[in-house]
């Protein structure tokens, strides 16, 4: 029965014999473990496309509302935040295999002739992954894609021609809107994609017509076949690849900041990892020099990539007859990983809001309104205070008296602990009767500690308080906690000038109220 | 191995693709009529403004409802869809014999002032909104459904 359909379909198309003689290609007898690359490459691509569809479906390719629709996707669909990670690291980790590839075909002296074509190719491909990854970068529109693509498109601006590139960008004059925004999806999901299979077929045609490269010496050795072997390694390596990018999406948030704010002079553009090293190169090339940093130096770098097979001719193959290219090499490497930890070190550390994670009621009612919230819990309040009970239930329905009456009703307690009930009870909104049944203890406890020290006599938070000091929303974008800790201690000391009292709270007090600061979002 | 990794790809696909999205905006109640200008017997279609949530937007859209005023002073309200293809019906006070009935142009289907079905290829009766009277007023939660 399969032999007959079999047949039919052989009869009809010529399948089954062409699947039959790709698996049994004749490859050299050293053939092994080195030479899986490629396949995972073509596999990472692959499954690139296909997280890439799926996130297509549900993603708006217009600025604004293209950060409004990642949001969606990461915390309303489900599985999304994973296809995005999927996509998201899949993309780092197909520039590092592709970087391996390259690397083993270059030590293993694979490019050389006849193969010169296929190690162009293979170039090409390089800088096209580089290109998904540029023109991707773009689409979260966050602050870090807005400002990442702006200081890349202000570096393509110094190439020869760098205004009509940039004009056919629509990013003229390095401005980046919507213009531009489009035509970088247009780039990342149709011409880079048709490119890159157009060039992947070519490669491994090329690969299959001047097939596998032997090891020296094994020219003579009987041949093996690709199937079973190396197709076995083959899928060993690709599961391997996709148990890494699991691992990846599982323990390594993707994040997705602040919408792209084009007047936020807080923010200090990073590129992705793998164009660090450039970053950090340009870093030596200033004012008329930049131009060569920029580009004569990337140019001659990828020309001689390309070039690569002519420079290094000689016949010889094994690693240790080719000292010269084999140490021109390890000095690029070098150099690479150097400028990129450089880099990686140098670059501040950003705090920016995490978008994905939804805030809550509780982060943006006044502080007077949580330390009542405090106050209720402490006083046990819903012990009269509940349905079927002889004081109303408050969280069904509003207190019809006035703050007079309220404030009577509460003689018992301090000043401070009455006016936090009083704002608490005569101010009820949705979001503070859901912080009511859902504030963390010890942030309530920090608003407390905040409202019993006054420090909205001179702090707005949530739209209370004085302005004679700064304004307490998003400080934990400006400062870390242990920075806040030491402030309260000695402000005079870590902002000179301020007038701003010391505070010395017990320990857990300065706890509570850091945490509680450190809660509220810009 | 294949099968480990087809799974680790299609199962977080066939839950992004199948699950219906977190929304925590629903069942809102909107004001869309004033008890007094409706009459018993005679449906009303009103226009109303209402906010929807649309995939990562929150929309404020045109919308309308047919609006039915019963002998007992209580107020049915129908999704305007006609349950057979979609398509928006309208009131004919002269049809069923002189009853007045809903028609739908397309296909000819036809509902009672009840909503149920007196002709054509419609298969259920017209859906409803939840409705309720307050202080006067007609309020309708069109997100929510009704059972």
């Amino acid at each position: 029965m399969l032999r007959a359909v079999l047949q039919s379909i052989e009869d009809r198309t010529g399948a089954v014999s062409g699947v039959r003689r790709f698996l049994d290609e004749d490859i050299p007898a050293s053939a092994g473990w080195h030479q899986v690359l490629g396949s995972v490459a073509l596999f990472a691509f692959l499954a690139q496309i296909f997280t890439g569809f799926l996130l297509a479906l549900n993603y708006a390719p217009t600025p604004g509302e293209a950060w409004d629709s990642l949001r969606y996707i990461v915390t309303q669909v489900a599985a999304g935040s994973i296809i995005r990670a999927l996509h998201h690291w899949g993309a780092s980790l197909m520039i590092i295999v592709v970087g391996l590839h390259m690397a083993q075909t270059f030590l293993w002296g694979a490019y050389k002739k006849p193969r010169e074509t296929t190690w162009i190719v293979g170039v090409l491909l390089l800088l096209l992954t580089l290109a998904f990854g540029l023109s991707g970068y773009l689409l979260t529109w966050d602050n870090r894609a807005y400002w990442g693509t702006i200081v890349t498109t202000r570096i393509m601006g110094l190439a020869p021609g760098g205004s009509v590139l940039l004009r056919a960008l629509g990013a003229e004059g390095g401005q980046i809107g919507r213009v531009a925004f489009v035509r970088f999806y247009a780039a990342h999901v149709t011409l880079l994609p048709i490119l890159t299979m157009g060039l992947i077929l070519f490669h491994v045609y090329l690969v299959r017509r001047h097939g596998v490269t032997p090891a020296p010496g094994d020219e003579l050795l009987p041949k093996k076949k690709f199937f079973p072997e190396q197709v076995f390694r083959d899928t060993v390596a690709i599961f391997v690849w996709c148990a890494a990018l699991t691992l990846m999406v599982a323990f390594v948030k993707v994040p997705l900041g602040r919408i792209a704010d084009p007047t936020d002079t807080s923010f200090v553009p990073r590129p992705e990892w793998y164009f660090l090293f450039l970053f950090q190169f340009l870093k030596f090339f200033q004012g008329p020099l930049e131009f060569f940093g920029a580009v004569v130096i990337p140019g001659l770098a990828v020309a001689a990539l390309i070039l690569m097979p002519w420079f290094d001719r000689g016949r010889m193959v094994r690693i240790q007859r080719r000292t010269a290219a084999i140490s021109v090499a390890g000095i690029a490497a070098l150099a690479w990983t150097a400028l990129t930890a450089t880099a990686v070190a140098t670059t501040p550390k950003q705090i920016d809001e995490d978008a994905t994670e939804e805030v809550q009621s509780w982060q943006t009612i006044p502080a007077s309104q949580l330390a009542g919230i405090g106050v209720f819990r402490r006083e046990n309040c819903t012990n009269c205070h509940m349905p079927g009970h002889s004081a109303p239930d408050l969280a069904a329905m509003p207190t019809p008296k006035d703050a007079a009456w309220l404030r009577n009703h509460f003689k018992s307690l301090t000043e401070n602990e009455a006016t936090a009930l009083v704002q608490l009870l005569s101010k009820r909104t949705d979001d503070v009767l859901d912080a009511w049944r859902k504030a963390p203890d010890d942030i309530v406890q920090g608003a407390m500690v905040y409202h019993e020290s006054a420090c909205s006599s001179c702090h707005t938070l949530n739209g209370e308080g004085g302005n004679d000091g700064p304004s307490l929303n998003g400080l934990r974008l400006r400062h870390d906690r242990e920075w806040v800790k030491a402030h309260f201690a000695d402000p005079d000391k870590l902002s000179p000038g301020s007038e701003m009292p010391p505070f010395n709270f017990k320990s857990q007090e300065l706890e509570q109220v850091t945490s509680y600061i450190m809660s509220i979002p810009k | 191995m294949g099968g480990v990794i087809a799974a680790a790809a299609g199962v977080p696909a066939a839950l992004y693709l199948l699950v219906k999205p977190k929304n925590k905006n629903s069942g809102e109640w909107v004001e869309v009529a004033e008890l007094d200008q409706l009459r018993a017997g005679q449906p009303e279609e009103i226009v109303y403004n209402r906010k929807r949530t649309d995939g990562w937007r929150r929309v404020d859209e045109k919308t309308s409802t047919w609006l039915v005023r019963t002998e007992t002073d209580a107020v049915i309200a129908y999704n305007p869809a006609c349950t057979h293809l979609g398509c928006a019906y309208h009131w004919d006070a002269v049809g069923n014999a002189g009853a007045g009935q809903f028609e739908c142009p397309c296909h000819g289907s036809a509902f009672s002032m009840e909503g149920k079905v007196i002709a054509g290829p419609a298969p259920r009766p017209l859906d409803r909104y939840l409705a309720r009277i307050d202080g006067g007023k007609v309020l309708i939660n069109p997100e929510t459904r009704s059972v």
